[in-house]
């Protein structure tokens, strides 16, 4: 049992965790992941490590409220609780190196990701510059912490209302023509995000490095549900990955893999949300 | 009166089973244990050998003769320390031993009869054990050294126990957020029920094992820290060779293609046969065709049946003599329904629009020459191709090592991943020893267990006590 020592909401769906296991901590390295199970019966899902404090001995996760589960843990993650398992850091670390010039992009699920691998590029002295997107100037979050450790930082939202208007992958390509010289990109977010980013960089021959979340259930390399095709070879995400070549990840075959489980998601979703309308009926008819 | 072949039931006692077509719907244990009386015909049917077979058929060399000795003479605690001298696992192994390749193949009434039921009396005994709270010692008194285990299954659990009787502080530390391994994510409910192997990893606490469970070694910490900064005397690295294998035909990165490890994670750790009430789901679909045959392929097939799919069939390249599952197991899985499709080899796994199964086309196959397994290789007969309808296709044709310890401290490996150790089961790290499938590529859990007991008087030795 885990204990989540701080909890900050970045609007009705993402949420920050910030948990207790002094030795995952140590531990942890940029772009690994944790494998976390919210409760008995509950699923074992993959979240990245979006920060670590060592002398703390914490982690930082942070969740999209988009299915049962995460939903489920936007309502009983509050300080103090317990998360049931908490087992990592899970995948490869991020090869981090100065490689001159390497461009941090990160959107939706995949802004907090990047923030330390960004930090990393950062203190291995690249010039590093961040681009990360939000629908609109209300659900940013970070802005301060990446600003102190990126060299520029574009914002993009959907509508403009902060930064450049436009997604990520158009900061990208704005970032793209106003440096010549990037040796790197690294590209975290939902499939075709990181498919388009790769796209964007491709003709340039950018080295571009994606993070993928393909649906795992044990994250130790034994159940093969993470499988993803890269250059033409079968990988798992969980021990082979998460990071890899973005210009060869064939991000197609990933998002229908995702959909795998569609059904059922919703299918529990519904449930657990017809469950807690039964107990409010049963609760306030007292 | 002495006992000879001439005056014995020539029959065994037959263990009691759930009728098929019922228990094919359900996930209680199929074999029902022997009775007292069941127990005691079994046992008188043993000859009590001078020179028995049996004994050198058992990896682990239990004294079989005299735990059924101790059985007839109604002495069962008697019985289970005499199984208890060689095996932590008496009523696991009982359940998933392949007897009929061991103990029992090699027995003397089994030559004209059929061989006594050492696996049921194996099992009768440890479940009487586990009833009755009988332990295999209390907590020596501790001789300062500690030792850590990495994995908690079978070999692991074999070498904590033995050096916990040696007076050692020990430490498993386990991936996954339950112990057991295998015997937890692998091994279905119905042929080996958790609280089962709840009962064997409960008696490692009582000699003064630790568990961690949701601690990934290699990841969250190095060998090289566990033999320096962390305080570990010695280590032993039983991590298993879970790396499911997936042959590369297209198709295969359809969604309702999964390994079996995932069909039976998701069931036997992740519950998700009681989805949606448990969180993780498991949808099986209507028609499953298994690839392969060993004894996880039968596992799989069953668990799908109960998961509720109509139709379940085995697509095999090799011939049905050649299967290499426990003859009970076969036995059961036909029992049960499945269809097998013997000489069959996949070729091709064809989707639908949403790029999900719908068929698996096939090649007949038919035995060709001897391969390096003495096994005669089949090879396709050509034009000779068959599709069958598929919704869910398991693989179940092997596993690899798995990468991780390898890839995160200097361990020496073999050519294929697996970790290479000496006679001693040693690796080239002094102090850190390595058995079971990590070692020997995907085996039996008796085979995992003696590795694990081989690795402890390595270790013992290694530590000088």
């Amino acid at each position: 049992m885990y204990e989540i020592v701080r909890r900050e909401d970045f609007s009705d769906t993402t949420f920050l965790i910030e948990v207790k296991r002094p030795m995952l901590a140590k531990a942890a390295m940029p772009g690994q992941f944790v494998i976390v199970r919210s409760h008995t019966g509950g699923e074992r899902i993959p979240l990245t490590i979006a920060d670590f404090d060592r002398e703390q001995g914490t982690i930082t996760l942070v969740v999209q409220a988009v299915g049962k589960t995460t939903k489920q843990m936007r309502e009983e993650c509050v300080v103090g609780s317990r998360l049931k398992s908490l087992a990592g850091p899970m995948g490869n670390p991020s090869h981090i190196d100065s490689v001159g010039k390497v461009v941090c992009v990160g959107g939706g699920l995949g802004v907090a990701p990047v923030y330390p691998i960004l930090r990393a590029y950062k203190e291995s002295g690249a010039y590093v510059i961040g681009v990360v997107g939000f629908r609109e100037k209300g659900l940013v979050f970070w802005k301060e912490k990446f600003a102190a450790h990126c060299d520029e930082l574009v914002i993009c939202t959907d509508d403009g209302s902060e930064g450049i208007k436009g997604n990520v992958t158009t900061g990208l390509k704005d970032v793209m023509a106003r440096h010549a010289d990037i040796g790197e990109v690294v590209a975290i977010g939902p499939p075709v995000m990181m498919k388009a980013c790769a796209e964007a960089t491709r003709p340039a021959g950018i080295k571009t490095i994606v993070s993928l979340n393909p649906v795992m259930v044990d994250g130790t390399g034994m159940c093969g549900g993470c499988r993803v095709t890269v250059g033409g070879e079968t990988k798992l995400g969980c021990v082979d990955g998460p990071d890899f070549d973005g210009h060869e990840v064939d991000f197609d075959e990933l998002v229908t893999r995702l959909r795998r489980w569609k059904e059922d998601e919703r299918a529990a979703l519904e449930r657990w949300q017809n469950h807690k309308s039964d107990c409010r009926m049963l609760h306030g008819s007292k | 009166m002495k006992k000879n072949l001439g005056n014995i039931e020539p029959l065994r006692t037959a263990m009691r089973e759930q009728p098929p077509l019922e228990r094919r719907r359900n996930f209680d244990e199929v074999s029902i244990c022997f009775t007292v009386d069941e127990a005691l015909r079994e046992a008188a049917r043993c000859l009590r050998c001078k020179k028995p077979g049996c004994v050198g058929g058992c990896p682990v060399s239990i004294d079989i003769p005299a735990f059924i000795e101790r059985i007839s003479e109604h002495d069962y605690e008697g019985a289970y320390r005499v199984l208890s001298e060689s095996t932590l696992l008496p009523a696991v192994c009982g359940r998933v031993c392949p007897q009929e390749r061991q103990c029992e193949g090699q027995c003397t009434v089994g030559k004209k009869y059929s061989p006594v039921a050492i696996g049921a009396l194996e099992r009768f005994v440890g479940d009487m054990a586990i009833a009755n709270g009988w332990t295999t010692g209390s907590r020596p008194a501790s001789n300062g050294r500690r030792v850590g285990v990495i994995g908690s299954g079978p070999a692991g659990l074999a070498c904590a126990a033995d050096m916990a009787r040696a007076g050692c502080e020990v430490t498993i530390f386990e991936a996954l957020h339950e112990p057991g391994g295998v015997l937890r994510y692998g091994i279905p409910e119905f042929r080996l029920p958790n609280s089962v192997v709840d009962a064997e990893v409960g008696k490692l606490a009582a000699l003064g094992v630790k568990i961690e469970c949701d601690t990934l070694a290699g990841r969250m910490f190095t060998i090289e820290q566990m033999m320096g900064e962390m305080g570990f005397d010695a280590v032993f690295v039983a991590v298993g060779a879970g790396y499911p294998v997936f042959p590369r035909i297209p198709g295969d990165a359809l969604n309702g293609v999964i390994s079996a490890n995932e069909l039976l994670t998701r069931c036997n750790l992740m519950a998700a046969h009681a989805f949606p009430e448990t969180d993780t789901p498991m949808g099986i679909g209507r028609k499953v065709a298994v690839i392969g045959a060993g004894n996880t392929a039968m596992d799989a097939m069953r668990v799908s049946l109960r998961l509720g799919a109509e139709q379940v069939f085995c697509l095999y390249r090799r011939g049905e003599e050649e299967c290499p599952a426990r003859a009970e197991e076969l036995r059961h899985a036909k029992e049960e329904g499945v269809i097998f499709h013997w000489l069959t080899a996949p070729i091709e796994i064809l989707g639908d629009e949403n790029g999900h199964v719908r068929a698996i086309r096939c090649v007949r196959m038919k035995p060709g020459e001897p391969d390096a397994s003495g096994r005669r290789r089949p090879v396709p007969v050509p034009e000779n191709e068959q599709g069958f309808e598929a919704d869910t296709i398991v693989y179940a044709i092997g596993t690899n090592a798995n990468p991780i310890i390898g890839r995160t401290c200097g361990i020496r490996l073999t050519e294929k991943g697996y970790i290479a150790v000496d006679d001693e089961l040693q690796t080239s790290i002094p102090g850190v020893f390595a058995g079971g499938d990590i070692v020997t590529g995907a085996a039996t859990v008796i085979l995992a267990m003696g590795a694990g007991r081989k690795a402890a008087s390595g270790m013992r030795k290694y530590l000088g006590i």
